[in-house]
């Protein structure tokens, strides 16, 4: 049994693989569904944007209250800022704005193309000779790395703004101060870093999304436990795979 | 006549259940040809086999002489542009409406301005007799209006072939008419078709011959004459459909 299921992921993981190669292939040659990638860059992106800078901004607020209370024990409150901004930019806001595009159009995805295959529109697009991983796998693909890594890069900003904020109330820190203390402590290596994990996450999202709608579904049920592989799936590959991208990200830049 | 597609000893198995074994037929170039048999008999398969929307397991499928079967999604793409498949639900692009889906293959195939894909949709709409739902979305309309726009998209690129997937079910007697009339329009127009359909009636109507498929195999073949004046047990069932 479990040899089992050991075979069914390789075979999974080799039909993703299969699908990134034709999807790369298909983004680099003609035609290219520019329409569609606009159409998923709003659905996705500015969709996704309220909810990316309310999950930073909170982030900010509660990372700055506990590092604030935590350190000041220690006299360490001045270290704030930069413990805020750092961990914001290289861990939380990466993983969580990834989560919550993992939760709302990881699941999205997968639902929208799970009832398409129900209702035989995938079928539809092959038999009016035109190939589906085109037009709908590339563009949401596109759109969700290039939406992803500009709302993870936003959460962060609003963390750092959001920790200002209770920065100042709580723990009386000038504005001028803290900014100085963000700046000098954050490089672009940092931003670039949150940026590629966002994207890699992104990647992830999509593809296993785009994958699990394009299987053999069992009718509506099929699509329910569509979506619920999709979020359980990417959410656990996004916070296993972080380890290693940090790790990865230290050696390349530290 | 010209063979404008045949299918030798094709088989097709799902997992270990046999759907169709050693099918072979051959369509002639303006030839309507019925596909009949009982349900689960593998007759949408068929269709969807010729296409190569389902890979066939034995077997070879020829269009105008060349091997299909045997292509990559790739290359099938060119085929489908010439094999058209009207599918048993419509199957129509839900987030898009009704002009957009039958625009769609226009779009994708044709050098068409959009002032011509716009009048093309129209002509094919009337056709259908749906010129008044081009606005309307897929949600909007009855199952049987879906299959109606469903047809109309499939005939948009002018295919050689039409393959119709009960084209005429779960419509009222009016559209079964003009369903009809459709398959003959397209039929005198030299184009070639196959129909797989329940209802003999029909069939008899727009067939030149009939296929009737039994157990994954063809059980009987001959033209509208042969199959009335026929006396096998099997093919009588369907004599009795057709009183």
């Amino acid at each position: 049994m479990k040899l089992e299921g050991l075979r069914e992921n390789f075979r999974i993981t080799g039909d993703i693989v299969l699908m990134l190669r034709e999807c790369i292939a298909c983004t680099f040659s003609r035609p290219f569904y520019w329409g569609r990638l606009l159409e998923q860059i709003i659905q996705l992106g500015i969709g996704s944007l309220g909810i990316s800078i309310v999950i930073g901004t909170v982030t900010g607020l509660v990372m700055t209250l506990q590092f604030g209370y935590g350190l000041e024990r220690f006299g360490g409150t001045l270290y704030v800022p930069a413990i805020v901004s750092l961990s914001l930019l290289r861990e939380l806001a990466p993983i969580f704005t990834s989560l919550l595009i993992a939760g709302r159009i990881g699941s999205g995805i997968s639902a929208e193309l799970a009832a398409m295959n129900v209702t035989s529109q995938i079928d539809a697009i092959r038999a009016l000779g035109t190939n589906p991983m085109r037009v709908l796998v590339v563009p949401r693909v596109i759109a969700a790395i290039l939406s992803l890594h500009l709302l993870g890069t936003l959460s962060a900003f609003c963390g750092i703004l959001g920790g200002f904020v209770i920065a100042k109330i709580e723990f009386n820190i000038p504005f001028g101060f803290y900014m100085n203390k963000v700046l000098t402590t954050i490089r672009l290596t940092d931003v670039f870093g949150s940026m590629a994990k966002c994207a890699i996450f992104a990647l992830i999202i999509s593809l296993l999304a785009c994958y699990r709608g394009f299987q053999p579904q069992e009718g509506t049920k099929g699509v329910g436990k569509a979506t619920t592989w999709v979020v359980v799936t990417t959410s656990t590959i996004i916070l296993v795979s972080d380890f290693f991208l940090s790790k990865i990200l230290i050696l390349m830049f530290n | 006549m010209d063979k404008i597609l045949e299918v030798k000893n094709m088989a097709k198995n799902f997992e270990s259940k046999m759907i169709h074994k050693n099918v072979s037929f051959y369509l002639n170039q303006g030839e309507t040809l019925g596909l009949l048999g009982h349900s689960g008999t593998g007759k949408s398969v068929l269709l969807r086999s010729i296409i190569g929307l389902e890979d066939i397991d034995a077997g070879e499928i020829f269009y105008r002489g060349n091997r299909i079967d045997n292509l990559s999604e790739k290359q099938l793409y060119e085929v489908r542009k010439k094999i058209s498949y009207s599918f048993q639900n419509g199957a129509l692009f839900d987030s898009v409406n009704v002009f957009e889906n039958i625009a769609y293959p226009l779009f994708e195939h044709t050098r068409l301005q959009e002032r011509e894909i716009s009048i093309k949709v129209k002509e094919i709409l009337k056709i259908v007799n749906m010129e008044d739902a081009i606005s309307k979305m897929p949600s909007e309309l009855s199952g049987g209006m879906q299959k109606r726009v469903g047809l109309a998209r499939s005939m948009a690129l002018d295919p050689d072939i039409l393959l119709y997937d009960e084209p005429t079910a779960g419509l009222d007697p009016m559209n079964v008419d003009m369903v009809i009339e459709v398959i003959r329009r397209f039929k005198h127009q030299g184009f070639a078709g196959i129909l797989v359909t329940h209802d003999i009636p029909v069939a008899k109507k727009v067939c030149d011959r009939l296929l009737i498929l039994k157990e994954g195999v063809i059980h009987f073949t001959g033209t509208i004459a042969e199959f009335d004046a026929s006396e096998d047990i099997f093919v009588k069932t369907f004599h009795i459909a057709d009183e």
